[in-house]
């Protein structure tokens, strides 16, 4: 598809021209580096609670982000009004960064070989409302049909459709069509006169109404989370201190996320911030870990077949046998280090400067089976599912919460035990990974990335892991 | 836009929906301006100046909600707003609760309450600008151990916002803020530490002084260095005021009108009991003048009020909007909170405990062994159970004295029983950061998890 064929010169009428004599305003005084983000968002949620729906929501959002980049200061405007004058305007102010004469972009554009990573035949915003609305109600029956203790289920339906073009006076011209589709079941169960417990389960990414049709149905998602609310009704105080503890495969790779994901972000290196600065090449891990962020991986929510820079994404290899090989960029960071882009430049809308974040992180399977893993453990803590975590990357310390867990005892599961935070220090946490199991699993496509007041949507992963010693920060 | 301008694009978009069959209709409409302003090691590195707007729209067809917004506020971008409302309440459900507050309980607070303040919009960017580098000046000069800095921020932000209902409800009002942080980093040997200190007004006159907050930001990170874990054991603990109000948003998450009428909060069904230690009483109040969680109505067009939410140690409100009102037979109490997508949800104006007599330093020297909470980290709240486990940094309090830095640990226990276990409460209550405040609070005991 040639340029004159994409959303933004069909939709808005813009031409490459346009583009040039827009970076040229952004350059008016100097700089070495000025790019423009078109956006446009169209959104659709659809929510049920006590199995009415009680809510179908419709917008769109649109603007333009325009950046200068003079040394190492970043100039940013953005405009919600596309129109020639304003887009000017907006270039203008950004160009203040700069002071001294009006220096000139690349002539001409080019547009990198990207991926074709989720080439939907119907975007989820062009199917009907009503479709969508089924769903919910799906999900709303499946989770009151799998115990008659569920006593609430709340279940929403979002997905957005967006548009991105990318424009650089180094000559990039990238443009791309970005679906993204969400299922969410959450549910309350109760014994009769007792407390609620809660159960939380979800799914999605880049893909069409049909995967929730065909393979992650609303039953699906419904019964997991009926199943977790009913499996807490039983759970006991959890043990606090350190102790050996089993991550199941999946979402837990959240773990890595924090641990090590946010630690190796070229901004915080580049500015000797993180605890992993200065540290590539040397050992952060066990052997036996390997720590892959993959942005081309198709339909995955974290991927992308360009970055919010313009930039193909790429698959990099974070750690490699425990030695830590690279960091994420974006372009910023990778002019000032002099590496080479990984494709990790990402902004939550055109009214955000771009920094480099993670797309979908996850370790590589190993040879242990699963079940022997959970064998090997005399005492211990098995966890299946999580919330949400954090990391502290100037001191290491990150915190992940265990929404289901069971105490291990003489190598069997005994016991569900109730939520509670798990905190390591990110260089030293995965020097304890003593065993890796061979069943790598991909999180359900839920997760939602925050730094600096900017979300974005990524992906985690990881096989069965056993950790030798963590801190379980339970009450008993 | 002028405010007024705002106004009638919103009532326009209420008449629209109105004339296209929706039976009742509510719009809000926001524009703003924001500044943001980063000094890193004494070098700008990043300066961002922009606009923007939004409307969002409620409608109801009989007992049917549909919703929509857009960032496109011309007229063609509010009649597709308009259609799109329409075509959202054609595939949801009658609800018996959905609507619009009664006429009666419509209005806005009369006289000025100090949302706004000049000085913001005059202010120059190079002042801004120098304001964020005299913060990381003063926590670079502090110590030769500050060797780095994540930067010194400047921000500034002018909304203009207004609301229009099918109920002949209009009114809106402007409002500005500014602020200033900066995160400087301590290291010595192996040790390295970031924290942070920031300042918040309405008005630029409002802030502390540049060098006061680079000063307490250094002095944060400095005090954190060398942190070692503390042995597991149970503990008092003593929130400092700027994690003490985290236990407010706790408080607020389950007082919210929507986890009481689906019963996933675990204060739902108790109020009139005693839900906290004795001396502990917490207030929403957005009235007060010049604050942040202040308006003269609620995003509903109900007027903002004084809401007593626990009173010595009673749950006396829940807080709720028009429809989880409904949902309990109770009424809105001005709560109604919305941005400009979906249905509106429950807020809260400033929400703080109140002030107790002692002294922050007098309530450290009772404790004999336990832990002073500066940071928390992660997520692992439950408001339906109040089960509570979270990472947690500070520094040891051995013999009533500060001893030393403790970080890589977790603290856990219930809300409900840490609320009943408010032992002291400090005197050292502001309202300077933000629409929550608290003052230094002394919980009798928690888990505190480390090492062994």
């Amino acid at each position: 598809m040639g340029f004159s064929d994409s959303f933004f010169a069909r939709q808005f009428g813009l031409g490459e021209r346009d583009l040039e004599s827009y970076l040229a305003e952004a350059l008016s005084r100097g700089g070495e580096y000025a790019d423009l983000y078109f956006e446009y968002v169209a959104t659709t949620a659809i929510s049920l609670d006590e199995s009415i729906v009680k809510s179908a929501t419709q917008g769109v959002s649109l603007g333009v982000g325009i950046r200068v980049i003079s040394g190492e200061r970043t100039g940013y405007a953005y405009s919600d009004d596309l129109s020639p004058e304003r887009i000017r305007k907006a270039a203008r102010v950004a160009a203040c960064i700069a002071s001294g004469p009006a220096s000139v972009g690349r002539a001409g554009f080019e547009a990198p070989a990207g991926h074709d990573l989720y080439p939907l035949a119907i975007s989820p915003t062009e199917s009907s409302l009503a479709d969508r609305v089924a769903l919910v109600a799906r999900a709303d029956t499946a989770a009151r049909a799998w115990d008659s203790r569920v006593f609430q289920v709340q279940a929403t339906f979002g997905d957005q459709l967006k548009h991105v073009l990318v424009a650089s006076s180094d000559g990039i011209l990238n443009w791309d069509r970005q679906p993204l589709t969400r299922l969410s079941v959450s549910v309350l169960a109760r014994e009769q006169g007792g407390p609620p417990e809660r159960g939380y389960s979800g799914g999605g990414g880049r893909v069409a109404l049909d995967h929730f049709l065909l393979d992650k149905t609303p039953e699906y998602f419904a019964r997991e989370a009926a199943r977790q609310a009913i499996v807490q009704l039983g759970a006991t105080e959890t043990p606090a201190g350190e102790m050996t503890v089993v991550l199941g495969p999946g979402w837990p790779g959240i773990l890595l996320h924090e641990a090590v994901g946010h630690g190796l972000e070229a901004d915080f290196n580049r500015k000797g911030v993180s605890a992993f600065s200065d540290r590539i090449g040397q050992a952060v891990a066990s052997p036996l870990v390997t720590v892959v962020d993959d942005g081309t991986m198709p339909n995955r929510r974290g991927s992308l077949n360009v970055d919010d820079e313009g930039a193909a994404t790429r698959r990099n290899v974070l750690i490699e046998s425990g030695r830590l090989c690279g960091y994420l960029q974006d372009k910023l960071s990778s002019r000032i280090l002099g590496a080479g882009p990984t494709g990790n430049g990402r902004r939550e809308s055109y009214q955000h400067i771009p920094m480099p974040r993670m797309t979908n992180t996850f370790m590589l399977a190993g040879e242990s089976d699963p079940g022997d893993i959970i064998r090997s453990v005399p005492r211990g803590l098995y966890c299946t599912t999580f919330g949400g975590g954090q990391v502290d990357i100037t001191s290491g310390n990150f915190v992940f919460s265990a929404t289901e867990s069971y105490l291990i005892e003489d190598g069997r599961l005994t016991r569900p035990v109730r939520g509670a935070t798990l905190i390591g220090n990110g260089p030293e946490a995965l020097r304890f990974v003593s065993m890796v199991g061979s069943d790598l699993q991909l999180d359900e496509g839920i997760g939602i990335c925050g730094k600096e007041g900017q979300s974005v949507p990524v992906g985690v992963g990881i096989p069965t892991i056993k950790v030798d010693r963590m801190t379980v920060g339970g009450t008993a | 836009m002028t405010p007024a301008e705002l106004e009638e694009l919103a009532a326009g978009a209420v008449r629209l929906a109105v004339a296209q069959g929706a039976t009742g209709a509510e719009c809000t409409a926001v524009e703003g301006d924001e500044f943001s302003a980063t000094v890193r090691m004494r070098e700008v590195e990043s300066v961002k100046e922009a606009g923007s707007r939004g409307a969002g729209l409620r409608i109801l067809v009989g007992q049917r909600t549909g919703s929509s917004y857009t960032s496109d506020l011309s007229a063609g971008g509010v009649r597709q707003m308009v259609r799109a409302a329409l075509d959202g309440a054609a595939v949801t459900t009658e609800d018996p609760q959905a609507g619009l507050p009664d006429q009666d309980q419509l209005g806005s607070l009369a006289g000025d309450l100090r949302l706004y303040s000049a000085d913001v919009a005059t202010l120059e960017a190079g002042a801004k600008i120098r304001q964020a580098a005299a913060a990381e000046e003063a926590a670079l000069a502090r110590d030769p151990r500050i060797v780095n800095s994540e930067g010194a921020s400047f921000d500034t932000n002018l909304a203009r916002r207004a609301f229009a209902n099918s109920l002949g409800f209009r009114g809106s009002y402007e409002s500005s803020s500014c602020s200033l942080s900066a995160v400087p980093v301590a290291r010595e040997g192996a040790s390295m530490e970031r924290d942070y200190w920031f300042t918040l007004g309405r008005g630029y006159q409002d802030l502390e002084p540049a060098a006061e907050v680079g000063r307490i930001a250094a002095e944060r990170a400095l005090r954190r260095l060398n942190a070692r874990k503390a042995p597991t054991q149970k503990a008092p603990v003593v929130f400092e005021p700027r994690v003490a109000r985290t236990l407010l948003g706790h408080i607020f998450e389950a007082v919210h009108g929507e986890a009481v009428y689906r019963r996933a909060s675990f204060l739902a069904g108790k109020l009139g009991e005693k839900i906290a230690a004795g001396h502990v009483t917490v207030i929403d109040d957005g009235t007060l003048a010049g604050l942040f969680g202040s308006s003269p109505f609620d995003d509903e067009g109900v007027p903002s009020r004084r809401t007593v939410v626990i009173e010595g140690g009673v749950l006396t409100s829940y807080l709720l909007n028009s429809y989880t009102a409904r949902k309990l037979g109770l009424k809105t109490t001005g709560n109604a909170s919305r941005g400009i997508t979906g249905n509106a949800g429950v807020g809260h104006g400033n929400l703080f405990f109140t002030a107790g007599r002692e002294a922050p330093a007098e309530i450290i020297a009772s404790v004999r062994n336990g832990f002073y909470v500066t940071e928390l980290l992660g997520f692992g709240v439950n408001i339906v159970t109040g089960d509570y486990s979270r990472g947690a940094a500070g520094l040891w309090i051995e013999n009533g004295e500060l001893a030393y830095p403790v970080s890589g640990v977790t603290i856990a226990g219930n809300l409900g029983r840490m609320l009943m276990e408010i032992e002291k409460i400090g005197s050292d209550l502001e309202f300077r950061r933000g629409s929550v405040a608290a003052p230094t609070l002394l919980i009798h005991e928690m888990t505190v998890s480390g090492h062994g």
